[in-house]
């Protein structure tokens, strides 16, 4: 590429742009206040001759930033990729035809808006520089699993087979998990009437004969440092050995714990040796080894058990879990059919009280549970009294009665609990506590916080940070092995509650994140969301007061700190959301093609009207995730926006720089709208902490408006949802009506 | 019938709903209840009922014997079927309750003066008689049911009626006594006899 910039514009009149405004005065604008080298008008932009043009000037006449004023930049991507330019798009069809009535009255507001997008793109796209990637690695192809259990065998299978070579590191002797020890695993085809084999065996078979896979047995991940497509893991062995591996990517599939029910007095854990855990029994079901299973207290061949379900879940006293595992009704099925199986004419009975069995497959199952004869009590167990005959006491909710009954043996379904490492935000949880209460919480949480198990060099903490429960975060429906640490897919039960054939298909899903993963790093593209993107963040030392702002507010952790404090930005780990950017309070961070310019330029370059035109601007910074295909799907659905409006697209409200906010109030505008997405435990941003900090950041912005004695309605942040076609748009209106109310702002020059 | 009900009781000592499923028509389908009550709420005369459908099914699985079958709700079943259109399994639920009523009546377990069985068991020797159902005489039968004084006190007040059915021929006096019965009485009677024996000797093969 030439080193000499060359500007030019393009601009589409289809799509009904040609008849609804003066094209010729937008190219006079385009080249005039925009300062394009060259303008060209098109009937049809997006066509195989328009692209064409385009190709032709970036080959022939060394154009290198280009100016698209057509439809939306979510719309005819693949038209304009154009990889080798900088580019910027003036959204004319979703941003102004659309969203306007076609009447003379509008004319005159209509055109004044084309033109404004015009500027701002022009504007942007000279502040902008094509990236050309970091160029900072190579492509690694090993892959890391750790844990080797159905999950993490799954996983490296599935990576081993994809051409990708995998170290499994497992901390126990043998692979195999929790699931090594079962009798036989809920069915997973068709007619789902008998439990089936577990497929372990099999299963490290494989491992054992695939070249590449390595096994680490008796091994810990000592520290892990660097990025993606470069992390430097230390395996540690219990001997006291150890060896640095370098990967590409990795995948946690620590797997789970089960509930200690020894808290619950009522069900006599502790009081019994023949009153075990849904685990337990596999194992007593492994010991009989084909022949009828024998209690454990007296070697006395069982003839009746009781399975007393969902022990200590899905309730809200303190020391149970909140949560429901979802699988222990399937597994009570499971093993009443071991007894029918082994123990010839037993008595099977499920005390349940909401009995989950889901999906076809789950209903099948208990519909062939029922066949066996396996008796199922919809009944709340209040006690089980040890004894050589225990007996369960119960309130049957169907009948309404206090009813009991004897067995032999009791089985308890306990939930599983995640193995996550400590939350790396638990320490900032203690700090940021409301109250007094809150804080001792907190503080509880710290101290019985779980020995790492990824030991990460990052400045942000030693493992995957948590969402809830000490599960791993991720989004359950969008992103839903994506982690807050990029290049480090959680799979498996360390996620959710899920059983064998869910965690096999878990650690597929993860398997080829890694891969995606361990690939983009290669190419120094970004990872999800901004999924390719080549731009990475870089800072102005000079002017970097060392206030480690970013290091800290970097939702991906991805930023670490020097001896002496300036940062250290990992591309590989970042996701490009431009928190860190926004976060800086001497604006020294920017992205090539993203930055306080690309976007402060847009703003100052739009015209604002003297005040006694009655013609007020509103800014609105909307996120590109979330808002701005909201407001893109109003135009295609004819919901009208203020003609006052003025739409920016941001990567995420956590990449707002307050000076933008600050400028365009010192410029004249008169509302600055600002949507990101929804924030808190059901998040919905894309950079999972962006939009949050960015409220916070602008929940501040009520100084600026003082020191400006400006009315603080002036400036309005909200949550919007993809979702909000009519709600987007309004929230913009309702800024204009509030305009009106309190009149126009007093700083227009 | 006591001695088939002891002989029942010892056999199937821990298990209720084994005795159901080898004795009561449709019984098999006892155990595929998954007790979401929607036979209880879709039955028009549930609120009559001591146990609706699904209760008895559960009261089974729960091995209550006596409080099942000495119960009267299975005769409350007016067969209306909406519980077999609705029931999600699919269980054949109004031909299960008759199933539980007549494995009560086997047993002599039904509850005294129980209308609905009273009623079954005139119209089954009604029809036993000549294989055929007498109309006037069941009628009759059923007006006389509760002692001869209710009978009369019924007679008259259904006498209007009783008279406008003899007008218009729906009704013939000569049937209340004798009345006419089906071609082949004798082997109508035989049937029935081949009938009894085959149920027996299944109840006999299940008690054993």
């Amino acid at each position: 590429m030439a080193d000499e910039k060359k500007f030019a514009g393009y601009i589409c009149t289809g799509c009904g742009i040609g008849e609804r405004l003066d094209a010729g005065q937008l190219e006079t604008i385009a080249t005039r206040d925009g300062k394009m080298q060259s303008c060209k008008q098109h009937e049809m932009l997006c066509s195989q001759e328009g692209v064409k043009m385009i190709r032709d000037d970036i080959a022939n006449e060394g154009v290198t930033h280009i100016m698209i004023a057509a439809c939306s930049r979510r719309a005819k991507v693949e038209a304009f990729n154009f990889t080798d330019v900088a580019m910027s798009r003036a959204n004319l069809r979703e941003g102004v035809i659309w969203v306007r009535p076609d009447s003379d009255e509008n004319r005159e507001t209509t055109q004044e808006m084309a033109d404004d997008y015009i500027r701002m793109a022009a504007a942007e796209v000279k502040f902008m520089i094509q990236p050309s990637g970091s160029r900072e690695q190579e492509l690694n192809k090993q892959i890391l699993v750790v844990g080797g259990g159905i999950t993490g065998m799954t996983a490296a299978l599935e990576s081993a087979a994809a051409g990708y070579p995998v170290h499994i590191v497992e901390k126990n002797a043998a692979l195999g998990g929790h699931a090594a020890g079962y009798y036989k695993s809920i069915p997973t085809r068709s007619p789902y009437a008998d439990p089936q084999d577990t497929g372990v065996k099999q299963m490290i078979a494989d491992i054992e004969a695939n070249d590449g896979i390595t096994v680490h047995l008796n091994s810990m991940v000592a520290k892990t440092e660097g990025a993606p497509g470069r992390f430097n893991v230390e395996i540690a062995t219990e001997s006291g050995s150890s060896q640095s591996v370098s990967f590409g990517a990795i995948i946690q599939a620590t797997g789970f714990k089960l509930y200690d029910p020894s808290a619950l007095p009522q069900y006599a854990y502790d009081k019994s040796a023949d009153i075990v855990t849904n685990e337990e029994l596999e194992g007593l079901v492994m010991q009989a080894g084909g022949g009828p299973v024998k209690r454990p207290s007296d070697g006395k061949e069982v003839k009746s058990v009781a399975f007393v379900q969902n022990v200590g879940q899905n309730s809200t006293e303190e020391n149970q879990l909140p949560y429901h595992s979802g699988i222990g009704d399937m597994i009570a099925i499971k093993q009443a059919m071991y007894f029918k199986e082994l123990n010839g004419d037993c008595d099977t009975t499920i005390l349940f009280d909401n009995l989950r069995t889901p999906g076809a497959a789950g209903e099948d199952f208990y519909r062939a549970g029922q066949q066996k004869m396996i008796t199922f009590s919809k009944g709340a167990v209040t006690e089980v009294v040890p004894g050589s005959t225990l007996e369960v006491k119960f309130k049957d909710l169907i009948l309404n009665d206090d009813a009991t009954m004897q067995c032999d043996l009791v089985v308890l379904d306990v939930g599983m609990m995640p193995n996550t490492g400590p939350d790396p935000y638990a320490q900032l949880a203690v700090e940021e506590a409301e109250d007094e209460a809150e804080k001792e919480k907190a503080r509880a949480l710290l101290e019985n916080a779980p020995p790492s198990i990824l030991n990460l060099d990052y400045r942000q903490g030693t493992d995957l940070p948590h969402l809830k429960y000490g599960f791993t975060d991720s989004h359950f429906i969008c992103f839903p092995y994506e982690t807050r640490r990029t290049g480090i897919y959680a799979a498996g039960p360390t996620r959710r509650p899920m059983d064998m054939r869910q965690a096999a298909d878990d650690a597929a899903g993860a398997a080829m994140k890694a891969i995606q993963a361990a690939e983009n790093a290669g190419k120094g593209r970004a990872a999800h969301p901004r999924s390719g993107d080549l731009s990475f963040p870089s800072f102005r030392k000079e002017g970097c007061t060392q206030c480690k702002r970013c290091t800290v507010e970097c939702p991906f952790g991805a930023i670490n700190e020097d001896e002496k404090s300036y940062p250290m930005f990992n591309e590989a780990r970042c996701r490009r959301c431009g928190t860190c950017m926004g976060a800086c309070p001497v604006r020294v961070i920017s992205f090539e093609n993203y930055s306080v310019d690309t976007v402060g330029q847009q703003i100052k370059n739009v015209e604002v009207p003297e005040e006694w035109d009655e013609k007020p601007r509103i800014l609105v910074l909307a996120c590109e995730n979330d808002a701005y295909p909201a407001l893109d799907q109003a135009a295609m659905n004819g919901v009208e926006i203020t003609q006052w409006a003025r739409v920016i697209p941001i990567r995420c409200l956590g990449s707002i720089s307050l000076s933008w906010v600050t400028d365009s109030l010192n410029n004249g505008y008169d509302g600055i709208v600002l949507m990101g997405c929804q924030k808190g435990d059901d998040y919905q941003c894309h950079f999972v902490k962006g939009s949050e900090m960015g409220l916070e950041r602008m929940s501040k912005v009520g100084d600026t408006l003082q020191t400006l004695n400006l009315e603080p309605e002036r400036v309005a942040s909200y949550e919007v949802a993809i979702t909000d076609i009519q709600r987007a748009p309004k929230l913009i209106n309702d800024m204009a009506e509030t305009v009106e109310k309190i009149g126009m702002s007093p700083f227009k020059f | 019938m006591t001695e088939l009900n002891t002989a029942m009781v010892e056999q199937y000592r821990n298990s209720f709903l084994q005795e159901v499923e080898a004795n009561v028509e449709e019984g098999e389908w006892v155990k595929m209840c998954m007790q979401c009550g929607v036979c209880a709420g879709s039955c028009p005369l549930g609120n009559a009922w001591e146990h609706p459908p699904q209760e008895i099914f559960m009261m089974i699985r729960a091995g209550k014997r006596e409080a099942v079958l000495s119960s009267d709700s299975m005769w409350m079943c007016t067969s209306c079927y909406n519980c077999i259109a609705r029931c999600p399994r699919g269980l054949p639920i109004t031909h299960i309750m008759h199933g539980l009523a007549h494995y009560a009546q086997r047993l002599g377990l039904v509850p005294k003066n129980q209308p609905t069985q009273k009623f079954a068991q005139k119209f089954w020797q009604n029809l036993n008689k000549k294989g055929r159902v007498n109309e006037l005489k069941l009628g009759l039968s059923l007006y006389f049911m509760n002692g001869f004084g209710e009978g009369v006190k019924t007679s008259l007040k259904m006498k209007d009626i009783g008279l406008g059915m003899l007008k218009t021929k729906r009704m013939a006096v000569n049937e209340a006594f004798g009345g006419h019965g089906v071609k082949d009485l004798s082997g109508f009677q035989k049937i029935m006899k081949k009938a009894h024996e085959l149920e027996d000797a299944r109840i006999q093969k299940s008690g054993n």
